[in-house]
């Protein structure tokens, strides 16, 4: 059985869709078996972050009313065997998405592959409540300002609360993404620090993804950062967090920090 | 079948109490409920799926004004459990309950009224003990309430709430809102390891961020009530 992994935030604008993206290629490229389903219906993005809005025949909404099998409507991906999407509907309505419906469909993904990964739309409402609704685990993106810290807190209760794990009285396993992380900012003292940050949330760092302008030609082109320019610092950090999230252990650094600062952050247990 | 013959119990009647916010609408109501939007505004969810009160006492208004206030209230997701210092020519069968024990009005409405007066003093005296231990952070957008003590592991996090009826002990960081002695009780205190509240209060007094003392933010502090003033003091 896969793994279901829930990219959430709450707030939108934060990189959900982006991480999304680059975690499930670089998960791909290690060979493991990856699907990114989207789950913010009228709103979808993903396809475009993945370079596939060509290519969309069916989508989510069109399994969950079984108008189309889930194997038409999945993608694969042109550069990598293993990574395929599952798109969301841009025209239909996001009341579609059925309980029943998604269930069913992340069932059967969880049978055919490793990773299910979900990309959240933002806010608290039905879709991001569905789609974190199955998850084994979740990624909680947050970028350092105190609006992104607060609602990803939110978020963090309602992972405890309303998933089928937690109704069952078992523990989500939560991994906090810093994203968008601006070391010139961080040093001239106008960002929150990762320490206050993980402080607030208390959940395990998964990485620190630095900001930078890769992101943006990467989806200018429709490829995920971790494989439109595998050797830029993003994508380094995106492949890292990767390899977190399948137990590897391998210390977190801050992007933009002196040498003699990452010494705190090397007994810090990341995933 | 047997066994529900045999085994017949009288009706079990049971009292509980609950804590409900009471809310005292000031004439005119325009004015009162774009304040009350404004507050609502600012917490998300403040009044939802809690007991309310209405108080009415003092307010010189007709059946038709309390039922188009209650009708703008329930616009705003406020549901209004009953209501408090009216007159008998007030209530009515479409209106809210007089809240001392959902009787229809009726002339004899005066020693209810006082009998609910009575109420909170004999429940500060009662003083319950059903304290709560959280291990957990409590995260925005959550609360937690409880008539006793309330403990902490963790922080309350900003947009959190703990509403208790005795003390809070917070061995983290408050940053959300703490609410000690809600029932009326003024001997409750507030302790944590952090203070970064939005706002502290006890038995009704509050103090919100921008009141509390400038050297008191980011200190272990205890809080606690003398006469009318909530005073504070850093823990060493």
């Amino acid at each position: 059985m896969g793994n279901v992994i829930v990219v959430t935030s709450g707030k939108g604008g934060v990189g959900k869709t982006t991480s999304t993206a680059a975690i499930g290629a670089a998960l791909a490229q290690r060979n493991e078996k990856v699907v990114v389903v989207d789950f913010d219906v009228g709103l979808r993005n993903l396809d475009l972050v993945m370079g596939a809005e060509r290519r969309v025949v069916f989508d989510l909404i069109n399994v969950i009313q079984g108008e189309a099998k889930l194997s038409q409507s999945l993608i694969r991906d042109k550069r990598l065997e293993t990574l395929f999407l599952l798109p969301a509907s841009q025209t239909r309505d996001k009341d579609k998405l059925t309980p029943e419906g998604v269930e069913r469909v992340i069932g059967s993904l969880k049978k055919a592959f490793d990773w299910v990964i979900c990309d959240s739309p933002a806010g608290i409402e039905s879709g991001a409540t569905m789609a974190m609704r199955h998850a084994d685990a979740a990624i909680v993106v947050t970028n350092p300002e105190v609006s992104s810290v607060r609602d990803s807190d939110r978020i963090i209760g309602l992972l405890d609360a309303k998933t089928v794990k937690a109704e069952r009285g078992e523990t989500m396993e939560k991994h906090l993404l810093l994203n968008r992380y601006d070391p010139g900012r961080a040093a001239s003292g106008d960002m929150l620090n990762v320490d206050d940050m993980l402080e607030i949330l208390s959940i395990p760092l998964l990485g620190i993804i630095p900001e930078s302008t890769d992101v943006l030609r990467a989806s200018n082109i429709g490829a995920p950062v971790t494989l439109a320019n595998s050797s830029s610092a993003t994508a380094r950090a995106y492949v890292e967090a990767a390899r977190r999230l399948t137990g590897e252990t391998i210390p977190v650094t801050v992007p933009g920090e002196k040498r003699s600062f990452f010494g705190k952050f090397f007994g810090r247990k990341a995933a | 079948m047997t066994e529900v013959l045999t085994d017949t119990q009288p009706i079990r009647l049971k009292g509980r109490s609950y804590l409900a916010l009471v809310l005292s609408p000031e004439l005119p109501f325009d004015d009162w409920l774009e304040r009350l939007d404004n507050l609502a505004a600012r917490s998300a969810g403040f009044f939802l799926r809690r007991p309310i009160v209405l108080n009415v006492e003092g307010l010189d208004i007709d059946r038709p004004q309390l039922r188009g206030l209650l009708s703008q209230l329930g616009k705003r997701d406020v549901r209004i459990m009953g209501i408090e210092g009216a007159h008998a020519s007030l209530l009515g069968s479409d209106i809210p309950p007089s809240l001392a024990g959902g009787l229809p009005a009726s002339d004899i409405e005066a020693p209810d009224e006082n009998a609910q007066n009575n109420k909170p003093d004999e429940e500060t005296t009662a003083a319950p003990n059903t304290s709560v231990m959280v291990t957990q952070p409590v995260r925005s957008g959550q609360s937690l309430i409880s008539e006793g003590d309330v403990t902490v592991v963790g922080s309350v996090a900003s947009g959190a709430e703990v509403i208790a009826g005795g003390s809070i002990h917070v061995y983290g960081t408050i940053r959300g809102r703490v609410v000690a002695g809600s029932m009326g009780n003024t001997s409750a205190r507030i302790f944590c390891r952090k203070l970064e509240a939005e706002l502290v209060s006890i038995a009704g007094y509050y103090k919100t961020a921008e009141d509390l003392e400038l050297e008191l933010r980011g200190r272990a502090v205890q809080l606690w009530l003398d006469d009318d003033s909530i005073l504070a003091e850093t823990l060493t």
